[in-house]
């Protein structure tokens, strides 16, 4: 595959691999985050971590949408996707999340007619061959996905599409990275930025990583070379001093973001006063809901929904895995009570989870030396 | 352990993962509410029915050819060996670029036969069929039908037919069941596995699966993929003639595709394999199409592709013999059984690092044969 493959090219790994290596002081210990669940499935996808010595350890953040909805968001969909007439669409990995009682793929077993999209667009078009259908899109995801819910609600309402509405989950990247920061329990020495929600936003709102936090941050792009570019340049600035925000990944991401995008989300969406994340708690100003402008669309407004918080299950570590606290395997119940066929928490759902990406392609590990 | 006595954070990690295999390595229980699609995905739910639902229950004496769990069954009538196997068909589209549902069920049970080591002889044939049914569509099916078994060497040799209400079906389902006579030079065993033995697949993978979801036309992707749907008695012939007693054991890779089958009979066998990804043939197009939708091709389902493990001595002449057969010219050695860790599938990754490959829990996409 063009513009694809070059970007995986064993023999440059082993390039860049050399060059982190004579990066590093001996003996000390690299603690890097990514933040996103995209770059964490990477990782554990292309074995990258084999291509490091062990003193750099790969830290995994909260950056997988599925993983930060918590379960009383879950549950509101299945209330909804229960009720007579609905057709209720979500992006695959939302199936299997569990909700305090079930999943949604067990709402679809029961009779609820719950249907994967692609894209929200595909929601959108089941609406209108169905108009006496009522069509629900359980929108999730950070600023990356918040546009195409945008841009299909701006085309339901120029179409004037009755019967589609939008539960909104979207979340923000930045409060989250911050609360993650102010943590006393967290000791990083830098980040591996989000390069989809980077294409979006733009490269200025994270200048509060080395600013504020003293970290550096480097936006980086999917592809194993993309991210081994990145570590070797977070080390770069760690050994000649610097701290600052630097784009890896200049071939998608632009520093001003895309303006158009961001004009679209500002009309559709207003920022919601605080929101519960998975395993974080409440976050404020964290998540998006639909602008006064496009409130006929709010399934929140359209349908009676429980709202009810849920308390995570005692026994699930999610919150720890998301901030980084633990590793996947050192959750009480990872691998045990908490597999991909019977997940207690998120984290273990979601291709861009932490535990799936761990249980599913990383349970075996190379062994590596430290330098 | 490390030197210093007190565990290390590595060992630690790595007493959870022994843990955590030993956990799968015991029998599945069926513990689900509810039937869902996952539990027709051939994946890890289809495992947990069958192994800790159906087998229990109906295979009461350890000698019952169901406990093996092979994709035929190997039965001894008046000193002639048999192989038996069934199979139903329900995909949707009826027709796709390269097959149908008709040539999809005479292939794929000759398949399960040919896998066994048996030379398929006779099928019955099962038809469910809904109300309201197109004759066009049922004539243009039993020709397909037909025209697979010729290509097979097969006689359908009885069958049934039911209608049920417009609505209870989609248009029509498929059963058949099959024999075949197991070939004198077959020493097969799912358990056979053993470290060192070569894995071998018979031609570019995940191109059925593919198909059908094009054909779907769900993504609006343009592209030309056509189902790999044939009969893999010719491939089983070669090979048995190039190996024979050093063949150990075959799969066809249908639903889960080839990492259900490596995970199967690594778990049978109690050993591990490795597969090099970059030896693993995939047509552009396929890694393209399945680049886009987020799905390794290991675990895109087949209908004319088999995975066949034999002893080192062997390999190279079993894959030269397999390359001279029609369908199979990029037919390619993609890895080795290790000793270590038993009951995974591990893979060396064309960047350089290694990952577990398991098998799928559900299935993006049911009613895929």
């Amino acid at each position: 595959m063009k513009y694809v493959d070059e970007y995986r090219s064993a023999q440059l790994g082993r390039v860049l691999a050399g060059e982190i290596l004579a990066e590093l002081e001996p003996g000390r210990h690299y603690k890097v985050m990514e933040v996103c669940g995209g770059h964490t499935h990477s990782i554990y996808k292309y074995g990258i971590g084999d291509l490091l010595p062990e003193n750099v350890e790969l830290v995994h953040g909260p950056g997988c949408p599925v993983c930060v909805i918590p379960m009383g968001r879950v549950d509101d969909g299945i209330a909804v996707a229960l009720k007579d007439g609905v057709i209720f669409t979500c992006f695959g990995d939302m199936l299997r999340v569990p909700g305090s009682q079930y999943t949604l793929l067990d709402a679809k077993a029961q009779g609820a007619d719950v249907r994967m999209v692609y894209s929200p667009l595909d929601a959108l078009r089941i609406a209108r061959e169905n108009p006496d259908r009522e069509v629900v899109f359980f929108a999730i995801g950070f600023e990356t996905t918040a546009p195409s819910t945008a841009l299909t609600l701006k085309r339901a309402k120029a179409e004037g599409i009755a019967n589609f509405s939008c539960v909104c989950n979207h979340v923000t990247i930045v409060p989250p990275l911050r609360a993650l920061l102010e943590s006393p329990d967290l000791r990083l020495d830098g980040f591996i930025g989000p390069g989809h929600v980077c294409t979006v936003v733009g490269v200025r709102p994270f200048e509060f990583v080395p600013l504020d936090y003293g970290r550096p941050i480097v936006i980086s792009g999917f592809e194993p070379l993309d991210i081994l570019q990145s570590i070797l340049m977070i080390l770069r600035q760690l050994s000649e001093g610097r701290c600052e925000v630097e784009n890896q990944y200049t071939r998608v991401v632009p520093t001003e973001g895309n303006v158009r995008a961001l004009e679209v989300m500002a009309d559709v969406f207003e920022l919601r006063p605080h929101f519960e994340w998975r395993g974080l708690g409440f976050i404020s100003q964290s998540a998006l809901k639909l602008s006064e402008r496009y409130r006929e669309f709010d399934a929140e407004e359209r349908f009676a929904v429980p709202g009810v918080r849920v308390a995570d299950p005692k026994a699930c570590q999610c919150g720890e895995v998301l901030k980084g606290v633990i590793k996947p395997w050192e959750c009480k119940v990872f691998g045990t009570a908490c597999t991909p066929e019977h997940a207690i928490g998120t984290c273990m759902v979601s291709p861009e989870g932490a535990c799936a990406a761990y249980y599913n392609l990383g349970r075996f590990a190379r062994d590596r030396e430290a330098v | 352990m490390s030197a210093s006595g007190s565990p290390t954070r590595s060992d630690r990690e790595q007493r959870v993962l022994e843990i955590i295999e030993t956990a799968r390595a015991k029998r599945p229980r069926f513990r689900d509410e509810r039937i869902t699609l996952a539990h027709g995905a051939g994946g890890r739910a289809t495992q947990t029915l069958i192994e800790g639902l159906f087998v229990p229950a109906l295979a009461s004496t350890r000698s019952n050819p169901l406990a093996a769990l092979a994709d035929a069954a190997t039965l001894e009538v008046g000193g002639l060996r048999l192989a038996m196997t069934t199979d139903s068909y329900v995909v949707k589209p009826l027709r796709f670029p390269g097959g149908s549902i008709g040539e999809l069920a005479v292939n794929g049970t000759v398949n399960d036969l040919a896998v066994s080591g048996a030379r398929p002889l006779a099928l019955s044939l099962s038809l469910i069929l809904e109300e309201g049914l197109d004759a066009e569509v049922l004539r243009a099916e039993i020709e397909a039908i037909a025209a697979a078994a010729r290509a097979a060497g097969v006689e359908i040799v009885g069958g049934d037919t039911k209608v049920v209400e417009r609505g209870a079906a989609d248009q029509m389902y498929i059963c058949t069941s099959g024999i075949g006579a197991i070939d004198p030079r077959a020493r097969l065993s799912p358990d056979a596995l053993t470290p060192g033995d070569q894995v071998l697949v018979s031609g570019p993978i995940a191109e059925h699966g593919t198909a059908i979801m094009l054909a779907r036309n769900q993504f609006e992707l343009d592209a030309r993929i056509e189902s790999d749907t044939c009969s893999l008695w010719p491939a089983v012939d070669a090979l048995l003639d190039a190996a024979g007693p050093d063949l150990h054991c075959m799969r066809d890779a249908t639903r889960g595709g080839v990492a259900s089958v490596l995970n199967e009979l690594a778990r049978a066998s109690g050993v591990a394999v490795v597969a090099r990804e970059a030896d693993v043939p995939v047509a552009p197009v396929v890694a393209a199409a399945a680049e886009l939708l987020g799905i390794d091709p290991m675990h895109i389902a087949n209908e004319g592709r088999l995975v066949a493990f034999v002893a080192p001595a062997a390999a190279d002449a079993a894959l030269a013999a397999l390359r001279a057969v029609p369908s199979c010219e990029q037919a390619a050695l993609i890895g080795a059984v290790r000793r270590e860790p038993p009951g995974m599938v591990l893979v060396e990754t064309s960047f350089g690092g290694r990952r577990v490959m398991d098998q799928l829990v559900g299935d993006p996409l049911p009613r895929i044969c």
